[in-house]
C-alpha cells in the first residue's frame, strides 16, 4: 500500500515537471508503448536491438539531438526505409517517445 | 507412421510388438513372474512412454504457431484444431520463421535474436537450441535435410549447421567489401544441395554450393539492384526472384543459365511516382507463384502486380486496400489472399485469379500479421496478433471453420507440409 502511495506521488511529480511539455495521457501512452513494440519494432526489433533498421537503445541515440530523432520520426528519412510518422502521432508525442526511447 | 512413431519412442518394440529382452530386463529387474505379463503391450507402452505419449501421434498435419512476445511456440493439429503443447524458451520471436525436416518430426525455428531452436513435434520438446548470431532473418534447409542455413542481420552472412546436430558446418561473411559485410536476406534452397541468398547493403545475390560441406562453392552476382528486402523461390526450384527496395522491379535469376545473369523484371514500373510509406517490409514466399503467374507486393503503391511469368513482363497491377505484405495464392491457384501493413492491417483481401481482381474483403480483427493454408488449401489459419487469436477460415464459403484459438500475439503460423516444399 505504502509502495503505491509512494509511486503514485512520484508519477504526480513526474508530471509537473513535464507540465509545460503535454505529455500524452496514460491512454495515449499505453497506445505508443504498443505501437513502438509493435509497429518500431517490425524494422527496428521488438526490444529495439535492431533489424532492417538499426538499433535505437540509449547509447546507440546518446550522441544525437533530440531535433534530429523528432524530426526523422516525424517526417522519416528518405531514400531509406524509414517512413514518416506524423500521420498518427503529433511532434508532442513525439518529443515523449524520443524521451522514451533514451531512458530505457 | 507407426515407423514414425517406433523410431522415437525409445520404446523400441519389435514389429510384433513385443518387447525385446533389454527392455523386459529393465521393466523386470528382478525377473518378471508374478509381474504384468508380457502379453499386455498397452500398459506396457504407456509404462514405457517417458515422454508421455499415450497414443500415436502422425506430424503430418500438424503445425506451429509463434508467440511473438511469449519466447514460446505452440503446437497445434490441423486437422483437430486444437492446441497440443507449448513450447518455451525460444528466445526473441518478434521476427521469426520455421523450416521442417523432410520426417516431418522437427521445426527449425529461426528467431530474431539469432536462436536457431530444433522443436521434436513428436515428443513436445525442446530437442536442442543454439544461439549462432546476435541478430538474425530467416533460415532454409537443404535438399536432402542434412543442413540448416541461417540468414543473419548481424555480422551479417550465413551460417549453416548438421540438422541433427546443430553443430556448425560453414560460415559464410557476407563481406562484400574489405570490412563491409551485408545483411543477408532471402535466403531460400535450391535443387543440388544449394542455397540462394541477397546482400540488403550490397546489391548482390550470392548462390552457396554445399554438395562438399567441407568445401562450400560460392558464385556472386553483382550489381543486382539497391536494397534487395526479401526474395523467393519458384516451386519448381527454378527461378529465384529477390524485390528491391531502393530500385523498381524485381531482380531474376534463372538457375538453369546462371551464365546469363540476373536480369530486372519490371525496370521501369512506378520509377517516377511518388512512392507512398511502407510501413512494414513486405515479404516474398514461393506461394506468390500461382501456375503462370507471379503476384508481388508492389513497394510504395498500394497494388499488388501480376507478372507473366513466361516473358517477365507486367499483366495487370491490381489495386488493393494498403501496402502489401504477404501475396499468397493458395495452393490451387484459384485465389491469392493479401494482408497488409499498417494502418490497414485488420483487412484482408482476396483476388480471383480467374477475374485478376479483388473479390472479397475480411476483416477478421485486429492486426493480421500471417496466414498458412492447409496443404490442398480448404482452410487458411490467420494470425491475429491484436485480439491474441488464430482464426480459420474455408477459403470456398469465407466462413469460420473452427472456433478461434488462443495464441499470446501470434505472428507467424507454419504448417509441417512445408517440409516437401522447395523454397520453404
Ligand atoms: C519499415 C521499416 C521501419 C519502421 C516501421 C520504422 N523504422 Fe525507424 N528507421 C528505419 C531505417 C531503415 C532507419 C535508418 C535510416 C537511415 O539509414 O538513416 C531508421 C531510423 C530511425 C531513427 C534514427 C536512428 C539514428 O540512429 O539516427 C529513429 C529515431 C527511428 N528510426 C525511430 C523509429 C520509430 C520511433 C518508429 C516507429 C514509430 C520507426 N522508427 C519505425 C526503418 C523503420
Amino acid at each position: 500500500m505504502i509502495k503505491k502511495l509512494l509511486l503514485t506521488g512520484c508519477l504526480i511529480a513526474t508530471s509537473f515537471i513535464h507540465a509545460s511539455q503535454a505529455e500524452p495521457t496514460s491512454a495515449r501512452q499505453t497506445e505508443l508503448h504498443n505501437l513502438l513494440k509493435n509497429d518500431c519494432g517490425a524494422c527496428h526489433g521488438l526490444t529495439l536491438q535492431g533489424g532492417m533498421g538499426p538499433a535505437l537503445l540509449p547509447e546507440k541515440l546518446a550522441g544525437k539531438p533530440d531535433e534530429l530523432l523528432v524530426t526523422t520520426i516525424l517526417e522519416g528519412r528518405k531514400g531509406t526505409a524509414m517512413p514518416p510518422w506524423k500521420p498518427f502521432m503529433n511532434r508532442d508525442e513525439v518529443v515523449w517517445l524520443v524521451g522514451v526511447l533514451r531512458n530505457r | 507412421m507407426n515407423k514414425l512413431l517406433l523410431a522415437s519412442n525409445n520404446v523400441g518394440w519389435a514389429d510384433d510388438r513385443k518387447p525385446n529382452k533389454l527392455m523386459l530386463k529393465m521393466l523386470y529387474p528382478l525377473g518378471h513372474k508374478g509381474f504384468l505379463s508380457s502379453a499386455q503391450p498397452t500398459i506396457l507402452a504407456l509404462m514405457l512412454s517417458f515422454n508421455v505419449l499415450a497414443e500415436p501421434r502422425a506430424t503430418g498435419d500438424l503445425g506451429l504457431i509463434i508467440e511473438r512476445e511469449d519466447s514460446t511456440a505452440l503446437i497445434i493439429n490441423t486437422t483437430e484444431h486444437k492446441q497440443l503443447a507449448k513450447i518455451t524458451g525460444l528466445g526473441d520471436l518478434s521476427h521469426a520463421t520455421v523450416v521442417f525436416s523432410r520426417d516431418q518430426r522437427y521445426a527449425y525455428v529461426f528467431g530474431r535474436d539469432g536462436g536457431l531452436s530444433k522443436i521434436d513435434l513428436l515428443q513436445d520438446q525442446l530437442a536442442k537450441r543454439i544461439v549462432q548470431a546476435g541478430n538474425s532473418i530467416g533460415g532454409a534447409i537443404s535438399q536432402d535435410g542434412k543442413l540448416i542455413a541461417v540468414s543473419n542481420y548481424e555480422p551479417g552472412g550465413v551460417k549453416v549447421f548438421a540438422a541433427d546436430t546443430l553443430e556448425l558446418v560453414a560460415d559464410i561473411p557476407a563481406e562484400y567489401a574489405p570490412g563491409k559485410r551485408s545483411k543477408v536476406v532471402g535466403l531460400v534452397d535450391a535443387p543440388g544441395q544449394k542455397f540462394v541468398f541477397s546482400l540488403f547493403d550490397a546489391g548482390e545475390i550470392w548462390t552457396l554450393d554445399m554438395k562438399n560441406p567441407q568445401k562450400p562453392a560460392i558464385a556472386k552476382f553483382k550489381n543486382i539492384g539497391k536494397e534487395p528486402y526479401d526474395a523467393l523461390m519458384s516451386p519448381e526450384g527454378r527461378f529465384y526472384i529477390a524485390g528491391l527496395f531502393g530500385e523498381s522491379g524485381l531482380a531474376l535469376l534463372d538457375l538453369w543459365d546462371t551464365a546469363a545473369g540476373v536480369k530486372r523484371i519490371l525496370p521501369t514500373y512506378g520509377k517516377d511516382d511518388d512512392k507512398l510509406p511502407v510501413y512494414k517490409m513486405p515479404h516474398l514466399e514461393g506461394w506468390a507463384m500461382a501456375g503462370d503467374l507471379l503476384f508481388a507486393p508492389a513497394i510504395g503503391k498500394h497494388e499488388v502486380l501480376v507478372i507473366n511469368k513466361r516473358d517477365w513482363t507486367l499483366l495487370k497491377a491490381i489495386p488493393v486496400l494498403g501496402q502489401p505484405v504477404f501475396v499468397m495464392a493458395r495452393p490451387d491457384a484459384r485465389q491469392v489472399w493479401v494482408n497488409f501493413a499498417m494502418p490497414d492491417n485488420n483487412h484482408l483481401q482476396i483476388i480471383d485469379v480467374k477475374d485478376l481482381a479483388v473479390t472479397n474483403m475480411l476483416t477478421p480483427g485486429k492486426a493480421v500479421l500471417h496466414m498458412e493454408f492447409t496443404p490442398r488449401g480448404e482452410q487458411v489459419w490467420v494470425a491475429l496478433r491484436d485480439d491474441n487469436q488464430v482464426v480459420v477460415y474455408d477459403t470456398a464459403t469465407l466462413q469460420e471453420a473452427a472456433p478461434r484459438l488462443a495464441a499470446q500475439h501470434p505472428n507467424g503460423i507454419f504448417f509441417s507440409s512445408r517440409a516437401h516444399k522447395i523454397g520453404f
